[in-house]
């Protein structure tokens, strides 16, 4: 497939966070694209949309696709403002969702509730049962099915769930019950557990299909009210949305599958970082967000996202549906800092928020890590990012010395050096996670930093971890806009297997990946997208008879499918991961992970070429900072106005409208022909 | 030991050795081969001090209680290698000794010297539990055990690995002892991953920061948390509490098992005094000294929760177990059900941390295991086990009700799929829900337990259950009421048979068709029950959480009685 010049127009990704929507623009033919930065409306996110989209001024009527980047989903999950659901389970079973794995909130303290999604006064059981070889033992009665949609609806529900055991082996039952309620059912928010995810694991597979039917009418709604408004200033384009694994889904897709879109946002801030990181050339990457209360990591091993099939969006909330593999901890801007008390200072995960916000926004007390950043000079409080008011230095002061300071005996400065050092341990220890303990080799690895906040931290992330170097595109804070603009579109698929390798036939296999291959890129095809290219991925997952875990190994090529090609794709991925191999024990292949892409026509990286002049021309005088134990003036300059192939040493600062760039001392920053800042280590 | 590290450095090394225990903890739960190691993370990773054993750092994702055992374990590795001129480079000792080395024979320790140029710096430990070491009942859980060897195979301290070369002479025996080889032989492997992992992620840590600074970070990182420990029992009113619980019997015998507990608080000093407990039974409810103190420093750690896992935490308490004693077990003494007796130690810390100050404790939690197996032959001839823990309540506390089905104190671990069982083994799941009226009442009442029922699809099969709570129900404190008892039975064609000791019981005879079900107590009430809000009882009732006569009983209805 290639793509046609006449498909290419305006492509508009937009990004709705939780503090800001971010804006990036693209118009295909000519490469000019513009960026934008609006507050978000904390009570409606289509509000921040339609802001967004008015900021870059452009004509509705002019753009050919809008691509979406969400987290309007896992709100409503986090906050439980998703819609009253019901669900129909099998007899006996209908406390699945309540009482999860038998799992509790922490390891240690035994306190806490968990308040299912669907409470237990809307779970009703019918008579039904499939055995785990997909042997029905006894039908299902649709109208029994039908009295208990009736009751749901009496209880007000809105959507209804329909999740039976092993519905995975055999659906016989799920679909007919789900039948019976679609025909009494007032709208289109009813869900069937194997549809949503064909896997054994009841809790998972439940959990999943409940959490989607809640969203349906929510992430329904919000695009509903979105879709108006385009459509009355003029939009006929395409609208899609970015899902957890990065691709793209059409607007109405994502209506029937909100649960795919659960971590959107995030994803399509690594989804930017993949073609900035694959443009520079760079096939190992651990990309970085970091802005006001959390920092984000994910992993680009050789070229390739890595993802995981299950994430829990807060305790017992539980999604599994392949999605970028995402490490998440409390540490941003605004993560305070606090000593304990066995002497110990701590940094996060509990966050000022932008409400009361830092202690330098003059209504908080507690000190944050801006707070710090700004006692030490290396944020500008006279401009901060964003185009906030001025900040408040001396409040920060007092604050830093006051609750940190006194208890450890240190002054301001050695204070807030301590803060920062403390908050880029955990940081690192994040990206530790998801990379040295992978077995992935540090210094392969470039940090990609985007989010307001990470590029101050880059410099000292890659000294504690032993990356590389650390890459700092030319728009950090717009990044998962640009990821809604770059963002291919992606089908998934999984299927159950549960097969010796010996017991392997190849003709059968060889089926099974031909249709998986043939639903898979026939939902990318209904896309109605230009394409650059199109691929299909099969990943087996398989482990030793007896293990519960798996290994992903890559499927070898239809004419070479082969108990023994398998088994010997397998020996290899599991010798990667553990070193060696067991002797005299079969192996099986559990499950077929499918994943088809669309590859949306390159971005031209050109655009981004730096546009300054020289290196005088971007100098924008001195700052005082503190470091090295002493006050020292250190230079500034406007990161945007550097020149191609410029180099600067540390210490310095490079200032633009949405971040602040630190060069420490030690480091060297240099300017790339896309505009990107690397900085390496000396 | 010179200066003091400034405590910058400190936090950022406390964080990485705990990030190097969650490492070694995810290695071995992902390669290993039996699902109480890879799904319910019966296992632990820690790093202990080269001459007295003592915990230095324990990851946050394994089991609990290993975090005290395990520094008996290091101990006995250390003088097993005394014993032969000191431990070498690229040894690994092995061995299942419970006695000084803590918890039961199920548990493995894996024990790695950490040299730094010739000098031994620490202990790496690896410990899971394996699914079946030899005795007379597959998977040990043997109720009726009066004697150590009736329960497993002891192995005592032996050279898995010398000088860095595996001996497959003792791989061969670890395998041997089990009903289970290619399972033993999997997870030790998984746990040579481990340690392996463990190694060179210490060799990195020692790259960066060298041997000085890292002895230093330990020390200071046990000071902290014996400060922080202080601090909590400085907060407890001073004076002595007591407190009692009871183990239903022993398996074997009759009669109920006290634990008592006085607990003084003087200062910031913690006194835990069990001499009033009974003495050593026939029955395998025994425990070593060693396992009691785990179990001290798991309820106390449950209770504090901001005290980081290390020996520190235990510094200011001393813990007083008389020889001869249920709670300091020697050789031969049985100790495979050691699982119902921690949580009974842990049951009577709370009720005793209640008396001091109720705001710092809570109900108690189901307080058993509910080791279930039922084991059969396939039509091949093979055998098949099904061996699985249930769950249960957790105790009513300040902040609110007890979680519904929950594990116990004593563990992390998650309960395996009724999809992933009735796929492996010929047994189909009837009913797997919430049991009504099971949680202790109170202002915030207990947490609901369960209530399962196993029907048996193979022609015959035999059912073995170890478990607790049957005769004396979970406690509730602060005028919170006990919750409901542990109900087992088994419905097979001679009729319905209730276990004559309650809560354990050895080889069942089923029938296809037959009926295994379990029906686990909640957690213990916190508060008197008068005292629940009326909004908190209607919802309970809308939900189904309780019925309408068990709140005319115990809250006089839904307005208090008026």
């Amino acid at each position: 497939m290639s793509s046609r010049s006449s498909d290419r127009g305006i492509v508009v990704g937009v990004d709705v966070g939780g503090t800001f929507t971010d804006i990036f623009a693209l118009d295909e033919r000519t490469g000019e694209f513009r960026t934008a930065k609006v507050p978000s409306s904390r009570f409606s996110e289509a509000e921040g949309f339609l802001a967004g989209l008015a900021e870059i001024a452009l004509d509705l009527g002019e753009l050919t696709t809008i691509v979406h980047g969400t987290t309007v989903g896992t709100n409503a999950l986090l906050e439980r403002r998703a819609a009253a659901t019901g669900l129909i389970t099998t007899k006996g079973f209908r406390d699945v969702l309540e009482m999860r794995r038998r799992d509790r909130p922490g390891t240690w303290g035994l306190r806490g509730e968990f308040e299912p999604i669907i409470p237990r006064d809307r779970r009703l059981e019918v008579s039904e049962r499939v055995l785990a070889d997909g042997s029905v033992l006894a039908s299902v009665d649709p109208d029994e099915v039908r009295r208990c949609a009736r009751t749901l609806l009496e209880k007000g529900a809105q959507a209804c769930c329909v999740a039976f055991l092993h519905s995975y082996a055999n659906p016989v039952n799920e679909q007919i019950a789900a039948e019976a309620v679609r025909e009494i059912w007032p709208n289109e928010h009813v869900t069937a557990s194997a549809d949503i995810l064909p896997e054994i694991r009841e809790f998972e597979r439940t959990s999943t299909a409940a959490l989607n039917a809640c969203l349906q009418p929510v992430v329904g709604g919000y695009l509903a009210r979105i879709e108006e408004a385009l459509a009355i200033r003029g939009f006929t384009g395409s609208f899609f949305l970015v899902q957890s694994n990065g691709g793209m889904l059409s607007a109405g897709a994502a209506r029937s599958l909100p649960v795919r879109t659960a971590l959107s946002g995030p994803a399509a801030g690594v989804t930017a970082c993949s073609h900035i990181a694959a443009a520079a050339g760079l096939r190992d990457v651990v990309t970085c967000d970091m802005g006001g209360t959390s920092f984000d990591v994910a992993v680009i091993a050789d070229g390739r996202t890595v993802t995981s099939g299950q994430a829990s969006i807060d305790f017992g909330l539980v999604i599994r549906t392949p999605m970028i593999e995402m490490t998440t901890i409390g540490a941003g801007g605004g993560s305070i800092a606090r000593v304990d008390a066995g002497g110990l200072l701590r940094v996060g995960p509990s966050s000022a928020g932008s409400v009361p916000g830092p202690a330098c926004y003059g209504v908080g007390k507690h000190p944050t890590v801006t707070d710090a950043h700004l006692v030490l000079g290396r944020i500008n409080g006279d401009a901060p990012i964003g185009g906030l008011d001025p900040l408040d230095t001396n409040a920060a002061r007092q604050a830093v010395i006051s609750e940190v300071g006194d208890p450890l005996g240190l002054d301001a400065e050695a204070s807030a050096e301590a803060i920062i050092e403390v908050a880029t341990s955990s940081m690192a220890g994040a990206i530790r996670l998801v990379s040295i303990e992978r077995g992935l080799n540090p210094s392969r690895f470039t940090m990609v930093s985007f989010g307001g906040a990470g590029a101050l931290h880059a410099c000292k992330l890659v000294q504690a971890t032993g990356l590389r170097s650390a890459l700092i595109p030319p728009h950090p804070g717009v990044g998962s806009a640009f990821g809604c603009v770059t963002a291919d579109i992606r089908h998934d698929l999984v299927q159950t297997v549960n097969l010796n390798t010996t017991d392997i036939n190849p003709e059968e296999l060889r089926e099974l990946l031909l249709s998986a291959e043939r639903r898979t890129v026939q939902f990318v095809a209904e896309a109605g997208l230009a394409l650059a290219d199109l691929t299909v991925r099969h990943e087996f997952h398989m482990a030793y008879e007896g293990q519960t875990h798996t290994v992903k190994v890559d499927a070898p090529s239809y004419e070479e499918i082969s108990p023994e090609s398998v088994e010997a794709a397998f020996d290899l991925a599991y010798t990667s991961s553990y070193g060696r191999l067991l002797e005299g024990i079969p192996v099986r292949l559990e499950s077929v992970r499918t994943a088809s892409t669309g590859r949306r026509p390159g971005f031209d990286f050109g655009l981004f070429a730096p546009r300054g002049v020289s290196v005088g021309d971007a100098r924008r005088g001195r700052r005082d900072m503190y470091f090295d134990g002493r006050w020292q003036e250190v230079p500034v300059y406007s990161r945007l106005d550097l020149p191609d192939r410029a180099e600067i040493e540390g210490p310095a600062i490079l200032e633009q409208h949405d971040a602040t760039t630190m060069v420490e001392e030690g480091f060297t920053a240099r300017v790339d022909n896309y505009a990107n800042v690397i900085l390496e280590p000396l | 030991m010179g200066r003091l590290l400034d405590p910058v450095t400190l936090a950022v090394l406390g964080g990485r050795l705990e990030q190097l225990m969650d490492e070694m903890d995810a290695t071995l739960f992902r390669s290993a081969f039996n699902p109480i190691i890879a799904e319910a993370h019966d296992a632990s990773h820690g790093i202990y001090h080269a001459t007295t054993g003592a915990t230095l750092a324990q990851g946050a994702s394994g089991l609990p209680v290993f975090a005290g055992s395990m520094a008996g374990a290091a101990a006995l590795a250390i003088d097993a290698a005394a014993a032969e001129g000191g431990p070498e480079e690229g040894d690994i000792w092995i061995f299942n000794d419970p006695y000084r080395g803590g918890t039961h024979l199920n548990d493995m320790k894996l024990l790695r010297p950490f040299f730094c140029d010739g000098d031994l710096l620490c202990w790496l430990a690896s410990v899971g539990h394996y699914t079946d070491v030899g005795g007379a009942v597959p998977g040990n859980y043997n109720p009726s055990a009066t004697e150590s060897p009736q329960e497993g195979v002891l192995i005592p301290p032996m050279k898995l690995q010398e000088r860095g070369r595996l001996r497959s002479d003792v791989v061969n025996l670890v395998c041997a002892i089990s009903r289970m080889p290619i399972n033993a032989y999997g997870d030790l492997q998984a746990q040579l991953n481990a340690l392996e992992l463990g190694d060179r992620r210490m060799r990195e840590l020692l790259g960066e920061y060298g041997a000085g600074t890292l002895s230093t970070a330990f020390g200071e990182l046990t000071g902290r948390a014996s400060r922080l420990m202080r601090a909590n029992v400085a907060s407890l009113p001073d004076g002595t509490y007591s407190s009692e619980d009871f183990l239903d019997n022993d398996g074997s015998g009759a009669g109920a098992i006290p634990v008592r507990l006085e607990m003084s608080v003087s200062g910031d000093r913690l006194t835990l005094d069990f001499s009033r407990t009974s003495g050593a039974v026939a029955g395998p409810v025994n425990i070593s000294e060693t396992t009691a103190r785990a179990a001290c420093y798991v309820a106390l750690k449950h209770l504090f929760t901001d005290v980081p896992a290390n020996s520190g935490c235990l510094d200011p308490v001393e813990v007083i177990i008389p020889a001869g004693s249920l709670l300091n077990a020697t050789w031969p003494r049985p100790v495979g059900g050691y699982t119902e007796t921690i949580l009974r130690v842990i049951d009577v810390i709370f009720q005793a941390v209640a008396l001091a100050d109720p705001e710092r404790s809570m109900g108690c939690a189901y307080g058993t295991i509910n080791a279930l197996s039922i084991a059969g032959r396939r039509d091949d001839g093979s055998r098949w086990v099904m061996f699985t823990f249930y769950g249960g309540g957790l105790g009513g506390n300040p902040d609110g009700d007890g979680l519904n089905h929950g594990n116990a104190p004593l563990s992390t671990a998650t309960i395996p799929p009724v999809e992933i069982l009735e796929a492996a083994y010929p047994i189909r799941y009837t009913r797997w829900a919430l049991r009504a009226d099971s949680g202790g009442p109170g202002r915030h009442r207990g947490g609901l337990g369960a209530s399962y029922e196993i029907e048996l699809l193979a022609k015959e099969a035999e059912a073995f259950a170890f478990a607790d709570r049957g005769v004396f129900p979970p406690p509730g404190v602060h005028g919170g009421r006990p919750a409901a008892l542990n109900e087992i039975a088994f419905a097979t064609p001679e009729g319905t048979l209730i276990p004559p000791m309650a809560s354990k019981i050895t080889g069942v005879k089923l029938a296809a068709g037959s009926r295994v079900s379990i029906s686990s107590p909640g957690g213990g009430g916190y508060g008197e029950a008068s005292q629940r809000s009326p909004a908190a009882l209607e919802r309970d009732l809308a939900l189904g959480y309780l019925t309408a006569a068990h709140v005319r009983e115990h809250y006089g209805g839904v307005n208090g009685g008026d």
